[in-house]
């Protein structure tokens, strides 16, 4: 603090400090402390605030444990987000190392272009453009039937249509961060290691992906958090059958009037999200500081 | 070799396929638009028109959502800019140990769930007598995009030489003509940039604001509505002027920065 002052003089530091505190307290820390203050309070009519009955309590956490659908819906939130990551990774893999490893620079550049325009377009859009696709009268099946791959078209909104959207949506948080860090890679590395026989398997095992894991968690992260907070993918390319966490959440709030059971389901979102960047950033010795880049 | 040669045609394949994967959903959105069939659709080819861009053109809620985009976006870039930069300004000069538990504070907005960013506020606000609406669309975009001007500002600042300050102190600059005179300038390039994110990742967040909106009609809030009452390629024709204006908006920001580095 001292510093501050040492360099703005008193009339700016203190300016710097009112902006700062006024982000980190009234919109930062306040809503989610209220947050916290709803989930655990349980929802009564406006009369009975303030009553005997308007105490703290569980209640709204232990109906997310105690309703079959809203617990499964949960799951397959945590696992589906799983897997649109280990999917994102899959597909970002193979070109993050050859943009950091086997490109010319022109080549590079032309890349490094082209990932990045889909994703000055907004989310919504690209949804969209998802939605028109995988639609049943769709161009995908009229393809798929045209060359014969499939005799009816195929209902693809649902799970499958989500897995699409969302993988599509998150790439580039997946392929930035593995392509800087493979990028700081010596390619003698990888030459020693061929030089002594190892496959080309090992050689992404045993020296690129250990070297690499940072940038891995950190996308990782990134696209799991991004998919299980996600409301607009499942709104629009889901099925009954494919309900996500945020639509039942955006339920409580505005069909089923239970702002209370509404702010504990997001309260669990929040700690999950949390939780699962936390366990990452241990699991693979990563700083927070390397994350946010 | 030729194992070599196989796995190589194999790979350019993936590119190839990479490739179609990022851009056929554009190209086929954009496509609908001038397809005549009354769902957007580029099979069958009904006949090609402009009729769905000058519906959208006559779609007084379209422009009723655009003015409130923009009108959220310059609000955001108002509050963002000062407060990023204040907080890198703050960061900076914290001690190694503070430094790390304020970062760590300062950049949970990125690592929180955008709907739960909206419901927070929400729910705070709504304690206060205030309902969701432009006010609350700003406050709870700001909360998080303030993040991404922070890393921006600090990014700059790395490379900043703190001796320029300390010799227009000692040639007698007061400290607040050392901010205005020294600091300020050498941020600009990243003052700018950040701002122009700030308003992209305003204009284009549904998440955050869908809780927020109160009876608004954002952009993104229009163009998901419509999917699911009533798409027409009308949105589409709406989707790719959007498309157009960003991709040449972001080409012609690289090709000042690359002239300016140059």
């Amino acid at each position: 603090m001292g510093d501050l002052k040492n360099r703005f003089g008193p009339g700016l530091s203190t300016i710097f400090l009112i902006l700062v505190l006024f982000w980190l307290a009234v919109m930062v820390l306040a809503p989610n402390l209220m947050m916290i203050d709803y989930a655990l309070r349980p929802n009564l009519p406006p009369a009975a605030l303030g009553g005997p009955d308007d105490t703290y309590t569980l209640s709204n956490i232990l109906y997310l444990a105690g309703e079959p659908t809203h617990r499964a819906i949960f799951f397959k939130t945590i696992w589906a987000s799983g897997l649109v990551a280990a999917v994102t990774f899959a597909v970002c893999y193979p070109i993050a190392f050859w943009m950091a490893q086997r490109a010319t620079t022109g080549q590079l550049a032309i890349a490094l272009m082209l990932i990045i325009i889909p994703f000055f377009i907004n989310e919504v859009l690209r949804t969209l453009a998802w939605f028109i696709i995988l639609a049943y009268r769709g161009p995908l099946n009229a393809v798929l039937m045209n060359i014969g791959l499939i005799e009816a078209p195929i209902r693809w909104q649902g799970n499958g249509g989500v897995l699409a959207a969302m993988v599509y949506a998150y790439i580039l948080f997946m392929l930035l961060p593995i392509y800087n860090a493979i990028e700081s890679l010596e390619k003698a590395q990888i030459e020693a290691a061929r030089d002594l026989g190892a496959s080309r398997w090992r050689i992404h095992t045993r020296v690129v992906i250990p070297h690499a894991k940072a940038g891995i968690a950190t996308g990782f992260v990134f696209t799991f958090m991004l998919a299980a907070g996600s409301y607009v993918a499942p709104a629009l390319l889901g099925s009954p059958g494919s309900r996500w966490f945020t639509e039942i959440i955006y339920n409580w709030f505005f069909e089923g009037g239970d702002w209370n059971r509404g702010a504990a389901y997001a309260l669990v979102l929040l700690v999950l999200c949390l939780a699962v960047v936390l366990v990452t950033l241990r699991l693979f010795r990563v700083n927070l500081t390397d994350v946010a880049k | 070799m030729r194992a070599e040669r196989i796995f190589n045609a194999m790979f350019w394949l993936y590119l190839v396929v990479f490739a179609a994967y990022l851009f056929t959903p554009l190209i086929i959105m954009g496509a609908a638009s001038f397809n005549e069939s009354r769902f957007p659709t580029v099979i069958p080819w009904q006949g090609t028109t402009t009729e769905w861009f000058a519906a959208m053109w006559a779609d007084a809620a379209m422009w009723q959502s655009l003015w409130t985009s923009v009108l959220v976006a310059v609000c955001v870039v108002v509050i963002v800019v000062p407060v990023g930069t204040a907080a890198a300004l703050v960061l900076t000069s914290l001690h190694a140990r503070a430094r790390s538990f304020a970062y760590a504070v300062m950049v949970s907005p990125l690592l929180t769930p955008g709907v739960v960013i909206g419901i927070s506020t929400l729910i705070l606000w709504r304690q206060m007598g205030v309902g969701g609406g432009v006010f609350l669309i700003v406050l709870a975009q700001s909360t998080f995009i303030i993040c991404y001007v922070m890393l921006m500002v600090m990014a700059r600042l790395q490379r900043f030489d703190r001796t320029q300050e300390e010799a227009a102190l000692g040639l007698g600059a007061s400290r607040v003509m050392v901010f205005r005179r020294v600091t300020l300038p050498f941020l600009r390039p990243a003052l700018v940039a950040s701002a122009g994110l700030a308003v992209l990742q305003s204009i284009e967040n549904y998440n955050t604001t869908l809780f927020v909106r109160g009876f608004e009609t954002p952009l993104t809030v229009f163009i998901a509505t419509k999917v699911r009452t009533g798409l027409t390629p009308a949105v589409n024709a709406l989707a790719l002027i959007i498309i157009v204006a960003t991709v040449i908006g972001a080409i012609a920001y690289e090709v000042a920065r690359r002239r300016r580095a140059a």
